[in-house]
């Protein structure tokens, strides 16, 4: 077996472990969260059996350990369990499976996240190279200067700007952006426009400025040298002979951000009312509903490890000394 | 006559950029090279060689300008050409062959790729043609497996190999002119034969013409026709190779072979201090010393030759304890030491110290000269106050240094002074045994040889001992009274001087002692011939 295709495997091996770790952590950071469902639900009021009956219903009278087999044995079999919201002291019981609850969202979240990458992942890297090709130059300087200026402000104070110029003073696109499931894909984009424009300025400044530092840090290199001694032009020298050594590291810093265009925008959806699992999450800790906090953060770790996986092998398969070994 | 120039340089000027001013590095230099001719450019570091070899192309490097003069090449002046014409030039009329190739070649690209890349670029030849003319190439410059090579990585190959692919490289588009920056000085004295060969021949098959910079007198006299001698960025003379070679005219020009003029004669002693016996050691699992025995006499200097990757530092490490050996003792003063730095004692370490190669980085350089030597002093012997800083001026007086030293940093002093605070560092502990680690390796030929004059001295003076770690066999002679030859991690031969320098050989001391260059202009012609190797003419 080819070398590199073993330290993928191992790669993998490593992410379903980690993985594993962390829905442990989950599990038990959410039991160690204060409070009891049952008594957020039935209230003060309620007496001690009819919260134990109904702790009982949910399973939450099992020792923990059970409960955590039942939910990752539930989980590899794609059943992430039933919601607890919806119940009620009455006995009605209304809750829907966690799937239903978190799928809809995710699929949200997962469209504006694929939404703002394709509008800032090429931007960042065009900026990041013509940045390096002309460094030092005004070009050079005000795109620094601008980035810089964007990713200075708090994402929300960046919404409500575009809000204000794109959505009011200038009203192109709406400036609620909640997307509905019968939607067709134009009107999803067009309504998605402003929360997407928003992480765009937010993550540009990161990728473009570490695309630029990786390349201008292989310029000092011999090989950089012997390049322009072979009369090569500056824009062949930068992305025939910088770039290809430079994937490493930009692929890592576009992972991060696409991470977070996942993970971390909780305030840009609730600014634009837009319905991401971001919102779900923090609505189901406040209504102590486990399952779907659980979900939820399962998700997110996921993301995490498989897009820092994704940077790795491209790490790993960019670099010729691990992909042709002597 | 006029015809016949190919590159005419006059008066050229070129300041480069530091300590926030403009500082001369070339002061008016004229050179001239005739079609086919190969010129040697030769001095030490700092005179500016590599700066009027790259100007010779019209490339200058970041930081540095061109401030007066011209550069004629083909009709046009490389000084005022704007960069897009001299790029048409650029790897196809002028290349290039660099020192480092492990670090010219891009790591991401195949080498084939890299060797015909200008080649193909400006249309000089259509890519199929160039890769058989390559393979051509790569076979003619002796390169195991022709055919093949061009599809490797660079750092599938090695340094020797690249170095000679690098040649093919500049040899591709069938330049008029090659500029030649010290393509060998990183290579093994065997390595080194195979490689000058090769280029020699490249060059003559082609009729090509080259300008050789290098600080090693003896390999540009098996490469040029003329030679020119540098010196801080001035000309100190010029002339045909062999009438340098037997009548230079400049006593700088005569001490660029210096050390080659010093002589010890080698004294016997069976009075043991240190050795190693029977050991073997390992870097995790690659074994890397194989059952060596090495003894050093009392108050006399054992240098250790080999080429790189021989062992000679793993059997210093081995020493002084960094490395524990995974079989055999070390033996002090008929004692055996614990195998471990760890377990020797303060007294014990005080005993054996070291030098190195590069200076600038065995010196931290936020402390100064006085708290470098102060601190064994402190460490060892306990001394602190007025008595450390007496201490440490009747060491700069030992070294040869004047005691306005105490204040300086390192970064205030030159290559040869950091190597002289280094030995005072090392007399401060008051050893018996100094190992030096290829002390004078990145020195200059007279630097080098007052830091030699300064060790035998010391040696003299009190009775050290010397482990004296090198590849140049000029610094062997020089200092040395046995001689250690090593090999792949073995022991091949160990002798007083004399002998180990005297036939016979063994097989590998004699094809490392022949592959040393001489001051000979014919010496590779000869050597070539003598061991059947293709090139010879």
């Amino acid at each position: 077996m080819h070398p590199v295709l073993a330290t993928i495997l191992k790669r993998i091996g490593l992410g379903v472990l980690t993985l594993f770790v962390v829905s442990v952590i989950i599990f038990s950071a959410v039991n160690m969260l204060p409070g009891d469902f049952g008594e957020a639900v039935l209230g003060q009021a309620a007496t001690e059996e009819t919260v134990a009956a109904f702790r009982r219903e949910l399973g939450l009278d099992q020792h923990p350990v059970m409960r955590y087999v039942q939910w990752v044995g539930g989980v590899l079999q794609g059943d992430l369990g039933t919601s607890f919201s919806g119940r009620a002291a009455s006995g009605v019981d209304r809750s829907r499976a966690v799937v239903d609850l978190v799928l809809p969202r995710l699929n949200n979240t997962l469209f504006l996240a694929a939404m703002t990458a394709i509008i800032a992942v090429p931007l960042a890297l065009f900026l990041g190279i013509t940045a390096a090709l002309w460094r030092n130059s005004f070009y050079d300087k005000s795109a620094s200067a601008l980035t810089l200026t964007t990713i200075s402000f708090p994402e929300f104070f960046v919404a409500y700007i575009l809000i204000l110029l794109l959505g009011t003073l200038y009203p192109m696109f709406p400036s609620l952006a909640t997307v509905q499931p019968d939607m067709g894909l134009g009107e999803r984009i067009y309504t998605a426009v402003l929360p997407a424009l928003t992480l765009t300025l937010v993550i540009v400044a990161h990728m473009m400025r570490m695309t630029r530092a990786a390349i201008i840090n292989l310029l000092a290199s011999d090989y950089i040298e012997m390049a322009r001694l072979k009369g090569e032009s500056p824009r062949q020298v930068i992305l025939r002979h910088a770039l290809p050594n430079a994937w490493a590291p930009i692929a890592t810093v576009i992972a991060f951000n696409l991470a977070y265009l996942v993970v971390g925008v909780v305030v840009v959806e609730v600014v634009f009312v837009y319905p991401g699992v971001g919102q779900l999450m923090v609505d189901a800790v406040s209504s102590r509903d486990i399952p779907v906090v659980q979900a939820c953060a399962l998700f997110f770790a996921a993301t995490y490890i498989i897009l820092n996986l994704i940077a790795d092998v491209i790490g790993i398969v960019t670099n010729p000394r691990l992909l042709h070994p002597r | 006559m006029s015809k016949d120039i190919l590159l005419d340089v006059k008066g050229l000027k070129i300041e480069g950029y530091s300590d926030e001013k403009w500082n001369p590095i070339i002061k008016g230099v004229d050179l001239q090279l005739r079609k086919g001719e190969v010129l040697g450019l030769i001095g030490e570091s700092g005179a500016g060689k590599s700066t009027l070899g790259l100007a010779a192309m019209g490339f200058v490097r970041a930081g540095c300008r061109i401030t007066a003069g011209s550069a004629m090449f083909d009709g046009l002046d490389l000084v005022t050409a704007p960069e897009s014409q001299k790029r048409a030039l650029w790897g196809t009329h002028l290349t290039y062959v660099a020192q480092s190739a492990a670090a010219s070649f891009n790591p991401a690209h195949k080498l084939i790729d890299q060797t015909i890349g200008a080649t193909v670029r400006d249309g000089i030849q259509p890519r199929a043609d160039a890769e058989r003319d390559a393979v051509k190439l790569y076979d003619s410059l002796m390169l195991p497996n022709p055919e093949t090579i061009g599809d490797r990585y660079p750092h599938q190959v090695s340094g020797g190999q690249l170095q000679r692919v690098m040649t093919a490289m500049a040899m591709s588009s069938r330049p008029k002119l090659i500029v030649f920056d010290e393509p060998t000085t990183a290579l093994d004295v065997t390595t080194q034969v195979e490689v000058l060969l090769a280029m020699r021949k490249a060059v003559r098959e082609h009729g090509a013409a080259a300008i050789y910079i290098t600080h090693d007198l003896a390999v540009v006299a098996q490469m040029a026709n003329r030679i020119k001698v540098l010196r801080y960025g001035e000309e100190v003379e010029e002339a045909e190779t062999r009438e340098m070679l037997s009548n230079p005219q400049q006593d700088y020009t005569k001490s660029l072979w210096s050390v080659r003029a010093l002589h010890k004669e080698p004294e016997q002693s069976e009075d043991i201090v240190l050795s190693v016996n029977n050991v073997d050691a390992a870097y995790g699992k690659v074994k890397v010393l194989h059952d060596v025995s090495i003894a050093l006499p009392r108050g006399k200097t054992v240098a250790i030759v080999g080429e790189s990757g021989s062992g000679k530092s793993t059997t210093a490490r081995v020493m002084t304890g960094l490395l524990p050996p995974s079989k055999g003792s070390v033996t002090f003063n008929s004692e055996t030491l614990p195998n471990a730095l760890a377990g020797r004692t303060k007294d014990q370490l005080r005993r054996i110290q070291m030098i190195y190669q590069m200076a600038d980085t065995a010196m931290n350089p936020r402390q100064t000269v006085g708290e470098i030597i102060g601190r064994p002093l402190e460490f060892y012997h306990g001394l602190r106050g007025r008595a450390q800083d007496d201490k440490v001026v009747e060491l700069l007086h030992d070294i040869e240094l004047s005691e306005e030293f105490i204040d300086r940093l390192p970064s205030e002093l030159s290559g040869g002074q950091k190597q002289r605070i280094c030995i005072a560092r090392a007399l401060a502990a008051e050893p018996e045994v100094i190992i030096c680690d290829e002390v004078t390796s990145a020195l200059d030929q007279i630097v080098q040889e007052g830091i030699l004059k300064l060790l035998l001295k010391l040696q003299k003076e009190k009775g050290l001992s010397y482990f004296f770690i090198t590849h140049d066999i000029a610094v062997v002679e020089a200092i040395s009274d046995e001689i250690v030859v090593m090999n792949q991690g073995q022991v091949v031969e160990q002798g007083l001087k004399t002998q180990v320098l005297n036939p016979p050989f063994p097989d590998y001391t004699e094809l490392l002692l022949s592959s040393v260059p001489e001051m000979d202009p014919d010496w590779l012609t000869d050597l070539a011939q003598k061991r059947g190797m293709a090139g010879a003419t």
